[in-house]
């Protein structure tokens, strides 16, 4: 490919690059049986970051919030309205088939795998129709065959396939012609637990040995803790926050739910800074900060109390974005940049 | 070009295997094509059992009028008569994962669906094309003949126009999708007809403004040697060719327009 | 007591679901409309050709063109009611969870397709009808009695068209791929009603087949009740003869395919 060496303004620090990037939609509301109102909805207001190559970024935010319009305007289907956009140096709206060549896409709940035809006929479409060089696709389809444990399903055709096959035989797709940026829109939504740590793995792996950038978005913040090194917010179009998870957790001061099985209901356990927000016979909920590390705290109470079973929840996203808020008070822009 | 060419072919090949996976269902629903769009010349039959003129043509030539009109909408269904689903993929936002791909999009959606079972209609009407190249009273010549594929496949070429038009105009409206069907359905319906049927109105209609006499009437009122609608010139037979490129093209402007429109707009 | 009130909301229910679609309703409109327009010339070149065909003059041909354009999505002549629903139904097994309603499967989707059919009529059917009749020399009576008589036999039709429908639906519980189906029930649909050419244009046997087959209860037998070539009570009594023969087909068919259900627990 000898598009890698034409872009000579994209350096590996500002690998993707978004400068003040607007989307504007002009909505037409029905106001009356014929009368229509039109409003316009600013989807991505004014947002500017740059991602490194090799970086893995998780894009989170509530439903809405602008981050499917953006990875639309990341991937070439929609034009921005305004600002500066580009991918690997490439301007994704204009160059839009270039552009293909060099990025993966994948999309949580839509196949784009062929529904009545065996997994591997998908896979010999993506080798013609990206002119994969022959030894290439081999080697590509081999080694994620081997990592997402798809050999036995490339003969299943893809209606017979779970929920979680089919999300690995999608991201397989996605990465047969050794694309430079990953997208991923919810790539664990409503996939078993077995299959969630299957995909995390997969993509860890590929983000150490081949160096692809991957940008995510989830509503999972096990998806975030266990893949991204960096978090983005987006809220009502604009960044609210740009930095690492622990940051995150200590702006939006959320907390993890620790639940105790106790042997017997005992009073309630004391463990600061976590605190009992619940007691239930011998089961008891303990609060404490995110950042906190959950072993110790496991190892002070098994020391102390007649522990029996526990188990540890996370914070849900918009809990946690909710918080944020809370704390920030208008919050635009200033958790910007928090740590990183 | 080429590679919106491949990216058919590569596209169109899948969906042939993907409908293979049930043969039966294929089976059927190729007989149901061929008899379903063949009723319209079983209703001819049955006009042609009480009268022996209608519009002041015979049979043989409205089943030739027939024949023409059906084998050209059947090829431009057959390559790209899908197309008609587009809004569809707009409303659910599968359009989305076809502009990820380095292909042309109008070759992915052109290819999108693409059913054999639809040869069922271009054999019908090929069918019903060589009835009447066997009892139409033709003074062939050279150039009548090499005339023949030449309609055929300009008529192909405008039906295309159509359905590309029609699919630029579900980026704007995307529950719209049957106004098309009034001029695609509706547009090889009327062809089946002879012009001394319509009103002039409607003739000069789809003449200049919409230019399906193209496909049938105007070659057809050449090689049966019969007055061409409207009085115009007998040489309007050959502009044929000429007529498909410009209706193409600019039908090609009218998708580059929708896709720019869906791409700043967005679903 | 309230079942009656039930399948009132139900068929409110159909009404309203088609009535959201106003921009594909103003597509059926336009299209419908350019479809009259094509098969009016045409009728009016045959009649022209052969006065009195069928039994008609031309105004009445004329008219019969746009009562079919009116009457083509009301009554779901070439398929594409609540039936299409209905197959999804059964084919994903979601039919299931319609058994356990404290209600009648078959007045139900009755009720359903009676509530859609109102919607397409006075949606989709009256403006190309109306613009038909501005436009073109059309016969239509002056008396009430005619016109009341016309709406009994479009209601009967109404019956018979979701019978046939009805029927054909529950083929996919043994079938599972129902587009050929669909297909045939289209094909039988346009020819056999008078859609494509009044059924009293169709030569000797062929003709008298088809005039007795339950379709021509959907567009010839209203059509002749409004033209007054036919007396209302025998045609009704031809409709109603059909539409309870249809629905009680469509009643044994279903005890025997729910009952599959049951056995195959859904």
């Amino acid at each position: 490919m000898d598009n890698d060496l034409v872009d000579s303004d994209c350096t590996d620090t500002d690998f993707i690059e978004l400068d003040h990037v607007e989307k504007v939609f002009d909505v037409r509301k029905k106001t009356g049986f014929l009368r229509r109102e039109r409003r316009q909805v600013r989807a991505v207001d004014g947002i500017s970051f740059t991602v490194a190559r090799g970086e893995m970024v998780g894009y989170i935010g509530p439903n809405g919030a602008g981050k499917s319009t953006t990875i639309k305007m990341l991937t070439g289907i929609l034009t921005p309205s305004g600002g500066r956009l580009r991918v690997a140096g490439i301007d994704p709206s204009r160059e839009r088939t270039r552009l293909a060549h060099r990025i993966g896409v994948v999309f949580g709940q839509r196949t784009t795998l062929w529904w009545d035809l065996p997994l591997i006929d998908s896979y010999k479409l993506m080798h013609r129709m990206y002119r994969i060089p022959d030894a290439r696709y081999r080697e590509n389809l081999d080694r994620c065959v081997e990592l997402l444990e798809l050999g036995e399903l490339l003969d299943v055709p893809v209606r017979q396939l779970s929920l979680g096959q089919r999300m690995r035989g999608d991201i397989a797709a996605a990465l047969l012609h050794d694309p430079e940026v990953l997208y991923l829109d919810e790539p664990t939504i409503g996939l078993d637990v077995i299959s969630k740590a299957k995909v995390r793995g997969f993509l860890r792996e590929l983000n150490a040995e081949r160096g692809t950038t991957v940008l995510l978005t989830t509503h999972d913040l096990q998806d975030i803790e266990q893949l991204c090194s960096r978090v983005m917010v987006i809220d009502h179009g604009r960044l609210m926050y740009d930095g690492a998870l622990a940051g995150l957790h200590e702006v939006g001061e959320s907390e993890r739910t620790l639940v105790v099985d106790l042997e017997r209901e005992t009073a309630p356990i004391d463990a600061a800074p976590a605190r009992v927000v619940k007691v239930e016979g011998p089961r008891q909920w303990l609060a404490f900060p995110a950042g906190e590390s959950a072993a110790a705290l496991v190892a002070r109470i098994a020391a102390e109390y007649p522990l029996v079973d526990l188990s540890v929840r996370e914070p849900d996203i918009e809990a946690v974005i909710a918080k944020m808020y809370a704390g920030t008070g208008t919050g635009s822009g200033q958790a910007e940049k928090a740590a990183s | 070009m080429v590679d919106g060419l491949r990216a058919y072919r590569l596209i169109g090949a899948m969906w042939i295997r993907s409908t293979m996976a049930y043969r039966a269902s294929f089976a059927m629903t190729t007989i149901a094509n061929f008899a379903v769009t063949g009723l319209d010349f079983v209703a001819i039959l049955l006009m042609f059992s009480r009268i022996d003129v209608l519009g002041g043509w015979p049979l043989p030539e409205v089943a030739f009028l027939y024949g023409l009109s059906c084998v050209a909408f059947g090829l431009a269904d057959l390559a790209i008569g899908s197309m008609e689903r587009l809004g569809q993929r707009v409303r659910d936002g599968t359009l989305d994962t076809l502009l990820v791909r380095p292909a042309p999009v109008l070759a992915q959606v052109a290819a999108d669906r693409f059913a054999l079972r639809r040869l069922g209609r271009i054999t019908q009407g090929a069918l019903v094309l060589g009835y009447a190249l066997g009892t139409v009273d033709i003074a062939w010549t050279p150039l009548k003949v090499l005339l023949m594929p030449v309609i055929v496949l300009s008529g192909a070429g405008i039906f295309c126009a159509v359905f590309v038009a029609g699919a630029a105009f579900q980026f704007v409206a995307q529950d719209a999708s049957e106004v098309q069907n009034a001029f695609t359905y509706g547009g090889t319906t009327m062809l089946q007809y002879p012009p001394t049927v319509f009103g002039k109105e409607l003739v000069r209609g789809v003449t200049f403004l919409l230019p399906l006499s193209f496909v049938n009437w105007l070659p057809a009122a050449y090689l049966l040697g019969r007055p061409v609608p409207l009085g115009l010139p007998r040489w309007v037979a050959f502009v044929s060719p000429l007529v498909a490129v410009a209706c193409c093209a600019l039908s090609g402007l009218a998708w580059r327009a929708g896709l720019r429109s869906y791409r700043s707009t967005g679903s | 007591m309230g079942s009656g009130r039930l399948y009132a909301a139900v068929a409110m229910g159909g009404f309203r679901r088609y009535a959201t679609y106003r921009a594909a309703t103003a597509a059926g409109v336009f299209t419908n409309t350019v479809f009259g327009l094509i098969l009016v010339y045409t009728y009016l070149a045959l009649w022209d050709q052969k006065p009195h065909l069928g039994g008609y003059d031309q105004a009445q041909a004329v008219t019969y063109v746009w009562l079919g354009q009116a009457l083509l999505s009301t009554l779901a002549i070439g398929g594409s009611g609540v039936e299409v629903e209905l197959m999804e139904r059964i084919r994903t097994g979601d039919i299931a969870i319609d058994l356990y309603r404290p209600a009648d499967l078959q007045l139900w989707w009755l009720a359903a397709d009676l509530g859609r059919a109102l919607f397409q009529l006075l949606g989709r059917g009256v403006i190309p009808f109306a613009f038909g009749a501005l436009v073109f020399p059309v016969a239509l009576p002056r008396d009430w009695g005619s016109w009341a008589a016309f709406t009994v036999a479009v209601l009967l039709g109404m019956a018979v068209s979701f019978g046939i429908r009805y029927l054909v639906a529950l083929l996919t519980f043994w079938l599972m791929d129902g587009t050929g189906m669909t297909h045939m029930t289209m094909l039988a649909g346009f020819f056999c009603s008078g859609m494509v050419l009044p059924l009293n244009v169709f030569p000797g046997a062929l003709g008298d087949v088809v005039r007795d087959l339950p379709w021509s209860a959907l567009l010839q037998k209203p059509a002749d009740v409004l033209l007054g070539e036919a007396d209302p009570w025998s045609t009704f009594a031809f409709q109603g003869a059909w539409a309870v023969a249809l629905l009680v087909a469509g009643r044994m068919v279903q005890s025997v395919a729910t009952r599959r259900v049951v056995v195959q627990g859904g």
